[in-house]
């Protein structure tokens, strides 16, 4: 059984069917792309997987360590907490006034939150709170290196330039400790340079964490390049599954693009 | 070029007059006068021409010279330099004010007057400390906070009362009271952002008032609570004459009986009481639980993401501040011996909310400094009087111009990579 299965996903905003009938599975140490032209309710996809929407139709279940977790009957926060899906925003959503290790220390909250006994160990300064607290900001520390954000970890997050912004709500996904881990175009507003090495980020978690990525992305260099799947939508419909081979080739993806920039990138 | 500036600083000016004419027309063209016949309509429209023709050349004046350009700048970069302190220097500036609070009623100008004064000072500094925590961390409007306040003192004087129970038992029950009605005002605006819940909130503060109002054999109506137990030294009275059995706190310590002693001791009390809510504040913001009130008042929807549960922290902030306004609601109670519904209106609320604002948003010592501005200033403008509320709103504006973003809006991080904080 796959780590992440969806089945039967339909969502409809008033007369608008925004996913009709999406099913896909994602495994771990894999990355599954979700491309498709813009509105073709990829976001909402991930809205459904976070909890920030309930579908109407479809069953979306994650099986780990010989648990289940039905998804769609999970509020959006014990998804996160318990099912393990971080996700990052397409506009992205940091904590703009705190710091950049704050942003970091507010994703393991669950951890503190725990070892603090609810701040009363905290309050009373308990040398276990200390502990978990030293052990979170050498958590913080190690996606701050492979981020390359050491350097401007104590700034005010929302002072960085745009990429590092991007950077920094991946390592605030990833300090969450996660097991699927949904990016919502990541490498928009990127420069080729940066794309390169967000792609390269990317690809280590992939390789280095036990964890399955899910990826938004219209960068088609970028997904072709790294993707394990690729999930095609169009007008809320899966058109096309496959290896970035297969969908390279694939007709339907290629008239579903046809006569917008993208239908270039995807046939080259 | 200097055509077209003269031009626009007479339309700039005009404008100006014009809004002073609508003004003046009705506050000063008219005026009642009790004469022989009954009441009579007087008008003044010289005083209005004068008035006007004032603001329109003061205006011009202004505009041509260009001071407020040059004015308002300079006023900005001293407001940078001191909201850039830096931690150490703030930490600095913490501690002398800590030593000068603690020596004040020593200090021989200190007279019975200026101790009550510093107390009320510090009741608002307390109760700014404690919405600090809904408004400044959570960012929760709370305009409402002055139903804690009551809940507090309501708990210590019926408690009290009725059971006899002594100001240290009726504390704590005062604060956990508090902390309920807290969670009770948290749950029906979970769902609520903004100006929303300022009204909300607004409205639930009313209610309380006006329960406290209606509810005579509760509360005693419009006429209040008297005659509440004021505090003694653990067990050791403030009186001139002991009772049966009883020990004066003068005679424990061989001293000459003087009203002093008690206004000292509450002093002391209510220092104490605010430098805990401070400790705690500073303590929470280092813990998860303080920090998720930021990072929800920084993006609720990114704290749902992390797996943060907002109603868990929302309440949490809610109880907690209210708990604190509870037991200044307590001391409020002890200190008075009296309290009716009229010590706890809207305006409280809103004063308590200015001071928060004001110190900027979520800065303890902003806080300080902002109750002492709001409660010293009214207090040493009480020889204009007629013209105290002008001066006072004048004073407010003119802050709200220079610095609007709150006095200090210095924000010093809860961790840092290198070490602490
Ligand atoms: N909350 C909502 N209410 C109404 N329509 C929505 C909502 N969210 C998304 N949609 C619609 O669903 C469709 C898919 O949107 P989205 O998932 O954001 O597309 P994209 O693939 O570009 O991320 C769009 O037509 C959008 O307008
Ligand atoms: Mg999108």
């Amino acid at each position: 059984m796959s780590l992440l299965t969806v089945e039967h996903l339909t969502i409809r905003f008033g007369g608008l069917v925004a996913i009709d009938d999406v099913s896909f599975a994602a495994d771990d140490r894999r990355i599954t792309a979700i491309i498709g032209p813009n509105g073709a309710g990829k976001t909402t996809v991930f809205n459904c997987l976070t909890g920030f929407y309930k579908p109407d139709v479809g069953r979306m279940c994650v099986a780990a360590d010989g648990q289940e977790w039905l998804l769609e009957r999970m509020e959006g926060f014990r998804i996160a907490r318990d099912a393990g899906i971080a996700r990052t925003f397409q506009n992205i959503r940091l904590f703009p006034k705190m710091t950049v290790l704050e942003n970091l220390l507010v994703a393991q909250h669950k951890a503190l939150q725990r070892a603090s006994l609810f701040s009363l160990a905290g309050l009373v300064g308990a040398k276990s709170f200390r502990l978990a607290e030293q052990a979170a900001i050498a958590r913080a520390r190690s996606w701050l290196e492979r981020c390359s954000l050491v350097h401007v970890a104590d700034d005010e997050a929302g002072s960085l330039p745009y990429g590092a912004q991007r950077r920094l709500e991946i390592a605030r996904a990833m300090c969450t400790g996660p097991r699927i881990l949904c990016l919502d175009e990541p490498a928009a507003g990127l420069n080729p340079a940066e794309s390169v090495e967000l792609a390269a980020l990317v690809r280590s978690i992939r390789d280095y964490e036990k964890i399955a990525v899910l990826l938004i992305e219209h960068d088609m260099s970028v997904v072709m390049e790294i993707s394990d799947q690729i999930i095609v939508l169009d007008h809320g419909r899966k058109i096309a599954q496959g290896t970035p081979d297969e969908i390279r080739a694939n007709p339907d993806v290629i008239r579903a693009y046809l006569g917008t920039d993208e239908e270039a990138a995807v046939s080259r | 070029m200097a055509s077209q500036k003269f031009a626009g600083a007479v339309r700039e000016a005009a404008s100006v007059a014009l809004v002073a004419l609508l003004l003046a027309i009705p506050l000063v063209g008219f005026r009642l006068v009790d004469g022989l016949r009954g009441l009579t309509i007087d008008t003044r429209f010289d005083w209005v021409a004068w008035g006007v023709s004032a603001v329109f050349l003061g205006r011009l004046a202004i505009a041509l010279s260009g001071t407020t350009r040059r004015l308002l700048p300079d006023l900005k970069s001293v407001g940078a330099a001191l909201s850039n302190l830096p931690g150490g220097l703030s930490r600095f500036a913490g501690g002398a004010m800590l030593i000068g609070a603690l020596l004040l009623p020593i200090v021989p100008f200190a007279d019975r007057y200026v101790v009550e004064i510093a107390i009320t000072v510090l009741i608002y500094v307390m109760l700014g400390w404690g919405l600090n925590i809904v408004v400044g961390l959570a960012g929760l409007l709370d305009l409402g906070y002055v139903a804690f306040y009551a809940v507090g003192a309501y708990s210590y004087a019926l408690l009290s009362i009725n059971f006899g129970w002594s100001f240290w038992l009726c504390l704590p029950v005062a604060g956990l009271l508090a902390a309920a009605f807290g969670v009770m005002l948290g749950f029906p605006v979970l769902r609520l952002r903004g100006d929303y819940l300022a009204i909300v909130t607004l409205g639930f503060g009313e209610m309380i008032r006006i329960i406290l109002l209606n509810w005579k054999d509760f509360s005693g109506g419009p006429n209040g609570i008297s005659s509440i137990p004021r505090p003694d030294f653990f067990g050791f009275p403030f009186a001139r004459t002991a009772e049966e059995g009883q020990t004066t706190f003068h005679q424990l310590f061989g001293l000459e009986f003087s009203p002093m002693h008690r206004i000292v001791f509450l002093y002391y009390l209510i220092l104490i009481l605010a430098m805990l809510t401070n400790l705690f504040t500073l303590r929470m913001r280092r813990l998860p639980l303080g920090r998720a009130w930021e990072a929800l008042r920084e993006d609720e929807i990114a704290c749902r993401a992390l797996g943060i549960n907002p109603t868990m922290i929302k309440l949490s902030a809610f109880a907690l501040g209210a708990m604190f306004g509870g037991f200044a609601g307590a001391f409020f109670a002890t200190r008075q011996g009296f309290i009716s519904p009229e010590s706890f209106s809207f305006i409280e609320s809103a004063v308590i909310l200015a001071i928060v604002v004001l110190g900027g948003m979520g800065s303890q010592i902003g806080v300080v400094i902002a109750a002492a501005f709001l409660i010293l200033v009214p207090e040493f403008l009480r020889d204009f009087s007629q013209y105290r509320m002008v001066l006072f709103g004048m004073a407010m504006v003119l802050i709200m111009l220079w610095r609007p973003q709150g006095l200090v809006s210095h924000r010093s991080p809860s961790a840092r990579l290198g070490g602490h904080a």
